[in-house]
């Protein structure tokens, strides 16, 4: 095995996953340690050009017209070093009828002063489905910001569902902002789910704007904050189409000295749309806690059981 | 003594005396049923028992196995094998059943099979159930059976619970009296605390308790008389020294 690919299965491993599925021929994947390609797989109809750069890659993602890939793609960045700049330009256009499913693995386990910056802009075509999830595993010093943006644009009866996890490691600073356009018939469903500690801070800023009729969005945000953390999540949904329908959920539990603020936007423009919100700040439920005391769990195990449960 | 003694139990909530005096014995392996209109103190003497927060500042003392638990938060409660069903359940976001019923198991240390057999106990497909989460997607039924299927998964000594018939329909109900039925036959001591006849059949001995204070007490039959006769139709439940009948001891 070359020194190449051992490192590749190494990062890959950091991420908890089983580095076996990097030799299925029918998964396409990509490995990128810092601004090098360590590995890339790619199947058919899917082309996936990348371009190294002094502080990070330029990927270009595309998907033909019509093409399901069946297996998920796997997606592997990370930097194993203490220190570093990541910085990942993503551009995605995915055909019209298709649909793809992207795993991304985040792996920082060792940071201490990292920067990792995605910028994307994915344009979904029309009644296709872009699934991505993205997964973190941090170290535990706290070193590392994340500042991952994206603008995307769901064409006629595209579907967008992403999903956000960071609940392995110190979360140092995290910055989210998506911004999410759908149209006609279109669906959008983003979640985060977030545990912070130390004095992390989480600040997650999602907008859907629902411009054609029928399109649906969800936008839903779980954030443990504990000791000194901090977090704060500003989602908007704007409907300006009839017959759109959408629900903002905001759920963060604070403990210790932790601070956490949600502030809902609800911006309806057209008399035939409904949207939706429900936002929930505060300390685990006493009778949940309770519940859980009364079988012989001590507090601390229970919180953590009941965060465990949020966050899952 | 009974395995579980209250002495001259007082509580007050906000200004207001709740518990008066109380005391009681409650014996071992028996199910018990505490009865008496809306108001009486039922709940609050459970939760006094269970030692919830808010219901921790009393006069009197709780001995269960002969020993006080006054000072013991309610974890160190349930770990002498109390525990307590709510009136209506906690629902836990994305908290699964599984999990929910194996940290009850826990407290035996069974994990292996607990879930399933606690469900299957509660006529609850384990495939269909153990995954889903314990939250607002589960009718209060199915929530219902669910916590009394951690209680059967704990396996404890004293069940304290609150109103087990409310919410449900009568199917589940047979349920939750199936478990009566299983904790009976594991040694558990119950309590039921309710204000439904039919409840209060499933017991073997019952206190009728008005304004904090027991009533009176005696087989089934004697409570159901006097709570169906007197209760349901008395001005002064929760005013006892007006009660206008004879006390009986």
């Amino acid at each position: 095995m070359s020194d190449q690919m051992q490192q590749m299965k190494e990062v890959y491993e950091t991420t908890e996953s089983d580095s076996s599925v990097l030799n299925d021929p029918e998964v396409a994947h990509l490995v990128i340690h810092q601004n090098k390609v360590l590995g890339l797989h790619k199947v058919p109809g899917l082309e996936i050009d990348v371009t190294e750069l002094d502080d990070g890659v330029e990927l270009n993602i595309r998907l033909a017209d019509g093409t399901i890939v069946k297996k998920p793609v796997h997606l592997c960045f990370g930097i194993i070093p203490e220190t570093g700049v990541q910085r990942i330009k993503m551009d995605v256009k995915i055909g019209k009828n298709a649909k793809i499913s992207l795993l991304s693995h985040c792996t920082f386990p060792n940071a201490v002063d990292i920067q990792h910056i995605m910028d994307a802009e994915i344009v979904v075509g029309e009644n296709s489905e872009y699934n991505y999830f993205e997964r973190h595993i941090h170290g535990t010093k706290g070193g590392i910001k994340v500042v991952p943006t994206a603008k995307v644009t769901l064409e006629k009866g595209a579907k967008f569902i992403t999903e956000f996890e960071l609940l392995k490691g110190r979360v140092g600073e995290i910055y989210i902002d998506y911004q999410i356009t759908g149209k006609e018939d279109s669906v959008m469903e983003m979640t985060s789910r977030i545990s912070g500690t130390g004095d992390d801070f989480i600040q997650i800023k999602e907008s859907g704007f629902l411009v054609g009729e029928r399109a649906r969005g969800v936008l839903t945000s779980k954030i443990a904050a504990r000791e000194k953390a901090q977090a704060e999540v500003y989602n908007t949904l704007r409907a300006t189409a009839p017959f759109t329908r959408g629900h903002v959920d905001c759920h963060e539990i604070v403990k210790d000295e932790a601070i956490a603020k949600a502030i809902p936007i609800v911006d309806v423009q057209d008399p035939r749309a409904h949207v939706t919100h429900e936002a929930a700040i505060g300390s685990v439920d006493n009778k949940q806690l309770e519940t859980l005391m009364s079988r012989g769990m001590d507090e601390d195990e229970a919180v953590e059981l009941i965060i465990n449960g949020l966050l899952s | 003594m009974g395995l579980l003694t209250i002495k001259n139990l007082s509580l007050s909530l906000n200004g207001n005396k709740i518990l008066d005096e109380l005391s009681v014995d409650f014996w071992e392996g028996h199910i018990h049923a505490v009865v008496g209109p809306n108001g009486a103190g039922k709940s609050t003497f459970a939760y006094t028992i269970m030692g919830l927060s808010g219901y921790r500042d009393f006069q009197g003392d709780i001995l269960f196995a002969g020993k006080s638990i006054k000072n013991l938060p309610i974890d160190q409660r349930a770990r002498l094998g109390i525990t307590l069903g709510w009136q209506e359940p906690a629902r836990y976001e994305g908290l699964k059943v599984r999990d929910f019923i194996k940290a009850a198991g826990r407290f035996n240390g069974e994990e292996n099979g607990v879930v399933e057999e606690a469900l299957h106990k509660m006529g609850l497909e384990p495939l269909l159930y153990a995954n889903r989460a314990v939250d607002k997607t589960l009718s209060g039924g199915e929530r219902k059976k669910i916590e009394m299927a951690s209680i059967l998964a704990m396996r404890p000594k004293l069940v304290l619970l609150d109103e087990p018939d409310s919410g449900i329909d009568v199917s589940a109900l047979k349920n939750i009296f199936a478990a009566l039925t299983y904790l009976k036959a594991m040694g558990s001591t119950v309590i039921l605390i309710t204000h439904s006849l039919e409840v209060l059949k499933q017991a073997d001995h019952a206190f009728l308790l008005c304004a904090g204070k027991i009533f009176d007490k005696g087989p089934v039959s004697r409570i159901q008389h006097y709570f169906e006769d007197k209760c349901l139709i008395c001005d002064h439940k929760n005013v006892p020294e007006e009660f206008p009948v004879e006390v009986k001891g």
